[in-house]
């Protein structure tokens, strides 16, 4: 008996399921379905990597610090919150 | 519109977890100064960017930050636990922020989402969908390549181009590392259209990056 095989999904409609893979958001059957397609694909394959990797990158980026006059202002707005309160 | 570069850098690792904040929030009641501005310090510079996607000037920004202290001071009582601290500190500041847009006459462009925007140009697949322009193999070599620094201002000026809510949601999400719910939460977005403008953004990132490989290729 053959296993009934995923209906092919092509690589145009992949790129544009791949953030929601990514998310953990696709609904199991077609998450199977592109899995499959990862697969057998590895032009595909290089772009869900390029999509992680720019993921990863973007990640990188955090907040520069806050320069001391800001922090005095922001103690200055705790201070007459203390006063008022 | 002109948007300035966020003022970030490069981490070698993710942030620590929140529930310090839980901690300085129950110091800076007992009246620790210190502790407020260890707070401020860790969450300004995601809360100003969030209201750059509201507001126009910098300066007006800048007051909505200081305003949602404020507000966030006085109403401290309130904050029950339910959401993470960061989560109501930007629900708060995105409510000041639309206040502060619709004083500005600009409200953040619904149009983002309505039309379709391909994640990969449409010129790339044959007439059955598959790849006739495959991407290239370049994500174990990139840094060597390009170099870090570079790689962060290509980053940054894609973000800079990208639609408002677009920019709001990738950085919330992928920058900031917020959850997808609170995400939703903080931009009052369904889950489905927090999707698609991650999704849009996410796509424009990757394909600055490839734009990038490419020039440098050349």
């Amino acid at each position: 008996m053959r296993l009934l095989q995923p209906a092919e999904i092509p690589c145009q409609e992949v790129v544009e399921l791949i953030s929601d893979y990514l998310e953990g958001a696709l609904p199991a059957r077609e998450r199977r379905r592109l899995e499959h397609h990862l697969a057998g694909c590895p032009h595909c394959s290089a772009y869900l990597a390029q999509m992680r990797e720019t993921l990863r990158l973007t990640g990188r980026l955090v907040p520069e610090d806050l320069s001391p006059e800001m922090q005095r202002e922001f103690a200055d707005v705790y201070r007459r919150w203390r006063a008022e309160s | 519109m002109s948007f300035h570069a966020p003022r970030l850098r490069w981490s070698r690792g993710r942030r620590e977890a929140t529930d310090a904040d839980v901690h300085l929030l129950m110091r800076l009641r007992e009246g620790d100064e210190d502790a407020f501005v260890t707070l401020v310090s860790k969450h300004h510079d995601p809360m100003l960017r969030l209201a750059r996607t509201f507001v126009h000037s910098h300066a007006v920004a800048e007051e909505v930050v200081q305003d949602t202290w404020v507000g966030v001071l006085r109403g401290i009582d309130r904050f029950e636990g339910r959401s993470s601290l960061r989560t109501w500190l930007l629900a708060i500041l995105v409510n000041r922020a639309r206040t502060a847009g619709t004083r500005e006459a600009r409200s953040i462009a619904a149009s983002d989402s309505d039309s379709f925007v391909a994640a990969v140009d449409a010129s790339r697949f044959d007439s059955s969908g598959a790849w006739s322009s495959p991407p290239e193999q370049w994500v174990e070599d990139l840094e060597d390549r390009i170099g870090a620094r570079a790689l962060r201002e290509q980053i940054l000026a894609a973000l800079v181009d990208m639609p408002e809510r677009q920019r709001a949601v990738v950085m919330l999400r992928d920058v900031d590392g917020l959850r997808s719910e609170e995400v939703c939460q903080v931009l009052d977005l369904s889950a489905a259209n927090e999707r698609v403008l991650l999704h849009r953004g996410r796509s424009r990132l990757r394909q600055a990056l490839e734009d990038t490989v490419e020039a440098v290729g050349a």
